[in-house]
C-alpha cells in the first residue's frame, strides 16, 4: 500500500502540459528528470484496493485516461471529456466524481473505486442484477457510470424518492432508455434492500 | 423434404420478457465497445478537419506533421488509391477534401502516431492554406443558386400528385413550419481498429449499423476487391442513424495499410458532432382542405430538407417526408413536393424516424388548426379521418396490413392524466428544476395530441435481404447448441435477445450462441428503418425452420420411415404411428446440421413521376398525448407525461419494446424542447454535451404505454418494428401541448425559451 498520508483537498488544475506540478501539492509525483518535458516520474494510485504503478504519464492526464489507457481498466467509459455525461463516473474516497475531470496525479493518496471494483468476482451486485432484470440496459455504454452513480446514491440516501433518484442520476446521460427502466431498477434495489434490512 | 408441423407445448419464448444476453457483461463493465479495443503495437490516429464551411484549398503541407517524433504516417486525398469519393446513395463525398471544402469539419488529412497525444499534435502541425469562401447556408438559395458540387444541388425532388389537384374544401387552413437540426448524440463515440492482413487486405473492427455497406465503400476507396476487406462488429454504444454513413472507416484502413500496423481511432465528442450526419432541418408549407363536417379533401405540402454538403441518404429521407407528409389519414387528393438540397451546412442523413419526424410537426399542427377552424374536437377530427386497412395513401398504395390508427389514438387519450397543478409541485418537478426559478402560481398546464406513421424496412424496390447461417451440434456434455451467424448490427436495440428467443421458439430448449457479426456471412442490411426484427428476426426464423425439416428428414432416415409420417413436437421428432420420439440430441449424435438462407420481404416498387407506386412494405402507427407545464414568463417547459398507443403487430419481448418506446420518446421530447445543433454561417456552435442538451433523468417524462397488438401479415410472428414510432409524434404532441398552455403559434421545433417568453 502507498504510504501517502490522507490526500489534500482538491487543488485547482496544476498547470498545462509541460509545466511541473506546484510544489505545494505534497502528493503529486515529481516530473522525471531526463524524460521529455511533461512526463511524470512513475507514481502510484490505489485503485480498487490495489496499488497500481503509473508509468510514462503526462502531467495533465485525466484519471479517466490513466485508468483506461495506462492501467487497462476500460470498464469506465469516456464520452464527453467535460464532466457532462457521467459515463466516466468513479468513486474517489467514496464520493462519485467524473474521472475525466480529475487529474490522475491529483488522485495520488486517494482510494479510487471503479466499476471493476464494484463488481463481484462472480456474478453481479444487486444494482447490476436489477439493471438487467428491469431492462435498464440497451447499448450499455452509460451503464457502468450508472452503476457507480446508483451505488453512491443508495449508499447515502437509501430511501430516496423517485424525484430524488432522478435528480441524483441527472448527471449521467443515457440516450437509449429514456431512463424509465433505470429508475425502475433503483426502485427494485430499494425494495430488496428494505426487505432484507427490515 | 418432409413437411412437419409445429406444436409448441412449452411456454412460448415469443412474447416473454427474456433478459438480454449481453446485459451481464454490460453492467460489469466487461463488454468491449469499439473504443475499448487494443492490440499490441497499435498506432493511434487523428483526423485534421476544415475549420471553414466553404473554402478552396490552396495547399496542404504535411512536412510539419511528419517531423513530429513518433508520427508513422500522414495521408491526404492524394494517398487514396481507389475511388476518391464515397456515399450511401451517391458517391459524392471525398474521403479527404482536395480542392474544395464544403462543410465545417470536412476531413482534409489523417495522421497515425505512436500515441494519441502525438497524433493530435501532428495533425495540428499540418499546414493547410485555405482561400475562404462565402458559404451557402440557406436551402432556398441553394435550390435556385449555382451548383456547390459537380453533381448539382438538388439531391432529389419528389412530386406526389394524387387525385384531383384542383379539388378544394369548404374550410382551408394554411401554415409554415420549421424543424431544427437534431443530433443522434449516441453515447459511445465513433471508434474503430484497423489491422492489416497478410493477404494485402485489412480487417476492421468497427462500431457501425451496416457492415456490408461500409465494406463496399471502403473497398472501392482502397482499390481492393471486397473480399480483402473484412469487417467485424465491435461493441456499439448507440447509433440512432448516426452510424449508417462512413465516418472514420476509410481513414483507418488507409493508415493501417500505409503503416503495416494496427491503427485505432476514437473521436472526441466535439469531433463526433462534426463527424457524423444529423437529422435534416426542414421548412414546410402546408394547406389543408376539408368539408364542413371535417372530412379531409386535399392536402398541399411543400417540404424542403437541408441535406448539407453531401448526399448521404437524403434521397430516401425526402421520399419518406413526401410520402408521409399528410399523416396517417385518408386524403383523397394531394399535391406534395419534397426537396432535399445541398448547402454548406453539415451533411444530414439518417436519424430515428427518417423524414417522418419532420413532417409530423407539420401535419399535426395543421390538424389542430383545422380542428379549431371547424370548431371540432382535435381527437374527433383525427378519428374521423384515421387510416384503416384497405385505405389508399397519397402514393396510391393500398394499406393491406394492420392499420389500427383509431386504436392508437383512443389508447393514448385513455390513459389517466397526471395529478393536477392544484396538488402542488415539488421544485424539482417544475420547469427549470434545480434552477429553482418557477413559481407554481405562474405555471400553465397544456395538453396536446399527435399521430404519426412510418414505413418498415427499405422501400422503393430496394432488394432488402438478410443472410443467415445456422449450425446445430452437440456441445459440451452432449447438449444441443445452435450457433446463429448473421451480420446484424446490435446497436443496443436488443436483436441479440430476439435471436435467442426465435431460435428456442423454433427448435426447443437449447443453448444458442450468436456468432460475431461480420462480413464472413452475407449482408443483414442496416440496423435502421425499424427493420431488424422483421428482417433479421425473419432470417433466423427461416433458417431454423429449414433446420427443423433437415432434422425430421434425418430422423426419417434413422427410423426408415417417410418424413411425412413425422412431426416436430416440443423440440423432438415424433413418429405418431409408433409413438416413438427422438430428441434433438439423439438426432445430432449423427453429426451437425448446417443450414443457410437469405431472407427477403415482399418486393416493393419504385415511385413513378407522379410519386405513385407500392413503394413501402408495411407501416407502423403511433399516437402520443403530451402533458406539459410551462412558465410563460421564463419560457421554461417541463414535459410531465407522455401517454402513447403504439401499433407493434406483436411484442416479441415486451420489456424491450417498452425500452424502445421510453427511449424513443425521450428523443422526441428532446427535439421538441431542447435539442438543436446551432448553426452560424455553417459553423456548428454547440458541439458538446455542455451546449447540445439531451434529456436527463429529470427532463425525461413519465411514459404511459399501451401496445396495440394486431398481427401483421407477412411479418415473423406478426411483429412490426418498434424503434422509430416513439420518436415521430412525441415531439409534435409536446409542441401542441405548449401551444395549448400558452396560446402561441410556435411553428418551430424545438420551442426555445425565447420563442415562448418573448412572445407570451
Amino acid at each position: 500500500m502507498s504510504s501517502q498520508p490522507e490526500r489534500l483537498p482538491r487543488q485547482p488544475p496544476p498547470g498545462t502540459r509541460g509545466q511541473p506540478l506546484p510544489d505545494d501539492s505534497a502528493h503529486a509525483p515529481p516530473v522525471a528528470a531526463g524524460e521529455p518535458v511533461g512526463v511524470l516520474a512513475p507514481y502510484e494510485l490505489s485503485v480498487n484496493g490495489t496499488v497500481r504503478r503509473v508509468v510514462g504519464a503526462w502531467v495533465g492526464e485525466s484519471l479517466l485516461t490513466v485508468l483506461r489507457d495506462r492501467l487497462g481498466l476500460v470498464g469506465t467509459k469516456g464520452a464527453c471529456e467535460q464532466g457532462e455525461c457521467g459515463s466516466c463516473s468513479v468513486l474517489l474516497d467514496g464520493s462519485v466524481v467524473c474521472s475525466c475531470c480529475v487529474l490522475a496525479a491529483d488522485a495520488v493518496g486517494a482510494e479510487v473505486t471503479t466499476i471493476e471494483g464494484l463488481t463481484p468476482p462472480d456474478g453481479l451486485s444487486d444494482i447490476q442484477q436489477a439493471l438487467v432484470a428491469a431492462g435498464g440496459v440497451q447499448c450499455g455504454f452509460c451503464t457502468p457510470g450508472f452503476v457507480v452513480a446508483i451505488h453512491d446514491l443508495l449508499s447515502t440516501r437509501p430511501d430516496a424518492t423517485e424525484l430524488e433518484v432522478r435528480e441524483a442520476l441527472s448527471g449521467n446521460l443515457c440516450r437509449c432508455t429514456g431512463y424509465g427502466r433505470i429508475v425502475e431498477a433503483v426502485r427494485i434495489v430499494q425494495r430488496e434492500r428494505e426487505a432484507v434490512g427490515g | 423434404m418432409g413437411s412437419s408441423t409445429v406444436a409448441v407445448c412449452r411456454p412460448s419464448e415469443i412474447g416473454a420478457d427474456v433478459r438480454r444476453p449481453d446485459g451481464v457483461p454490460k453492467t460489469r463493465g466487461a463488454f468491449a465497445f469499439a473504443s475499448d479495443l487494443s492490440v499490441e503495437g497499435m498506432l493511434f490516429a487523428k483526423t485534421l478537419r476544415s475549420p471553414h464551411p466553404h473554402a478552396r484549398i490552396v495547399s496542404v503541407d504535411v512536412a510539419g506533421a511528419l517531423a513530429v517524433p513518433g508520427v508513422r504516417a500522414v495521408v491526404t486525398a492524394s494517398d487514396v488509391p481507389g475511388a476518391p469519393t464515397f456515399g450511401l446513395e451517391h458517391r459524392d463525398q471525398p474521403v479527404f477534401a482536395s480542392d474544395v471544402v464544403r462543410y465545417q469539419g470536412e476531413p482534409v488529412a489523417a495522421v497515425a502516431a505512436d500515441d494519441p497525444a502525438t497524433a493530435v499534435a501532428a495533425a495540428a502541425a499540418i499546414d493547410v492554406t485555405y482561400d475562404v469562401l462565402e458559404p451557402v447556408v440557406d436551402p432556398e438559395a441553394a435550390l435556385v443558386g449555382p451548383a456547390l458540387h459537380p453533381d448539382g444541388n438538388v439531391f432529389r425532388h419528389l412530386a406526389i400528385r394524387h387525385g384531383d389537384p384542383d379539388a378544394s374544401g369548404d374550410v382551408v387552413v394554411e401554415g409554415t413550419y420549421e424543424v431544427g437540426m437534431q443530433d443522434q448524440a449516441f453515447m459511445g463515440p465513433e471508434s474503430g481498429l484497423a489491422v492489416p492482413a497478410d493477404d494485402g487486405g485489412v480487417h476492421l473492427h468497427i462500431a457501425t449499423q451496416w457492415l456490408h455497406a461500409d465494406r463496399d465503400q471502403i473497398a472501392a476507396c482502397l482499390g481492393l476487391p471486397p473480399e480483402l476487406v473484412h469487417l467485424t462488429l465491435a461493441g456499439v454504444g448507440g447509433a440512432f442513424g448516426g452510424r449508417e454513413d462512413v465516418s472514420l472507416q476509410i481513414h483507418l484502413c488507409l493508415l493501417a495499410l500505409r503503416t503495416g500496423r494496427p491503427v485505432k481511432m476514437v473521436y472526441s465528442r466535439d469531433e463526433s458532432f462534426l463527424g457524423h450526419v444529423h437529422r435534416h432541418p426542414a421548412r414546410m408549407w402546408y394547406r389543408h382542405h376539408a368539408t364542413r363536417s371535417g372530412d379531409l379533401v386535399k392536402v398541399e405540402a411543400r417540404v424542403l430538407l437541408d441535406g448539407g454538403a453531401y448526399a448521404s441518404s437524403s434521397g430516401a429521407v425526402v421520399a419518406n417526408a413526401a410520402c408521409f407528409a399528410p399523416g396517417p389519414y385518408r386524403v383523397p387528393n394531394a399535391v406534395v413536393d419534397g426537396y432535399a438540397v445541398r448547402t454548406h451546412n453539415p451533411p444530414c442523413g439518417a436519424m430515428r424516424g427518417f423524414g417522418a419526424v419532420q413532417v409530423c410537426f407539420g401535419h399535426e399542427a395543421q390538424m389542430d388548426k383545422l380542428a379549431a377552424a371547424l370548431g371540432m374536437d382535435p381527437v374527433e377530427l383525427r378519428l374521423r379521418n384515421a387510416l384503416r386497412t384497405g385505405d389508399r395513401l397519397v402514393t396510391g398504395q393500398v394499406v393491406t396490413g394492420a392499420a389500427p390508427v383509431a386504436e392508437v389514438i383512443r389508447a393514448a387519450v385513455a390513459h389517466p392524466l397526471p395529478p393536477s397543478l392544484d396538488d402542488g409541485l415539488p421544485m424539482m418537478a417544475r420547469p427549470g428544476g434545480a434552477g429553482m426559478t418557477a413559481d407554481v402560481a405562474d405555471l400553465r398546464r397544456g395538453l396536446g395530441l399527435a399521430v404519426g406513421f412510418k414505413n418498415i424496412c427499405f422501400s422503393e424496390g430496394f432488394d432488402d435481404s438478410v443472410a443467415a447461417r445456422l449450425r446445430l451440434e452437440l456441445g459440451a456434455s452432449a447438449t444441443p447448441v445452435a450457433t446463429v451467424h448473421v451480420a446484424t448490427a446490435e446497436v443496443g436495440q436488443g436483436f441479440v435477445t430476439l435471436a435467442e428467443q426465435i431460435a428456442r421458439e423454433e427448435l426447443g430448449p437449447l443453448d444458442v450462441v450468436l456468432a460475431d457479426a461480420d462480413t464472413g456471412v452475407g449482408s443483414a442490411g442496416s440496423t435502421s428503418a425499424s427493420r431488424q426484427t422483421w428482417m433479421s428476426g425473419g432470417a433466423v426464423k427461416q433458417v431454423c425452420e429449414q433446420a427443423r425439416r433437415a432434422l425430421v428428414d434425418r430422423a426419417a432416415g434413422i427410423w426408415g420411415c417417410a418424413a411425412a409420417e413425422l412431426v416436430w413436437l416440443d423440440g423432438e421428432v415424433v413418429w405418431e404411428a409408433t409413438a416413438q420420439r427422438m430428441a434433438l440430441a439423439e438426432i445430432l449424435a449423427g453429426g451437425p446440421v448446417e443450414e443457410r438462407c437469405v431472407h427477403r420481404h415482399r418486393p416493393t416498387t419504385p415511385l413513378d413521376a407522379g410519386g405513385q407506386g407500392d413503394a413501402h412494405l408495411s407501416f407502423m402507427f403511433v399516437a402520443h398525448r403530451a402533458v406539459v407545464d410551462v412558465d410563460p414568463g421564463l419560457g421554461l417547459v417541463r414535459v410531465v407525461q407522455i401517454a402513447t398507443g403504439q401499433d407493434v403487430g406483436r411484442a416479441l419481448n415486451p420489456l424491450q419494446v417498452v425500452g424502445q418506446i421510453e427511449g424513443g420518446t425521450a428523443q422526441g421530447v428532446g427535439l421538441a424542447v431542447m435539442e438543436e445543433i446551432v448553426l452560424d454561417h455553417g459553423q456548428v456552435r454547440n458541439p458538446s454535451f455542455t451546449d447540445y442538451l439531451i434529456p436527463t433523468a429529470l427532463d425525461a417524462p413519465d411514459v404511459a404505454i399501451t401496445l396495440i397488438e394486431e398481427p401483421e401479415p407477412g411479418a415473423p410472428y406478426g411483429a412490426k418494428g418498434v424503434g422509430e414510432p416513439p420518436a415521430i409524434s412525441s415531439g409534435p404532441a409536446v409542441l401542441a401541448a405548449i401551444r395549448d398552455a400558452t396560446g402561441l403559434e410556435l411553428p418551430r421545433a424545438p420551442a426555445r425559451p425565447d420563442d415562448i417568453a418573448l412572445r407570451a
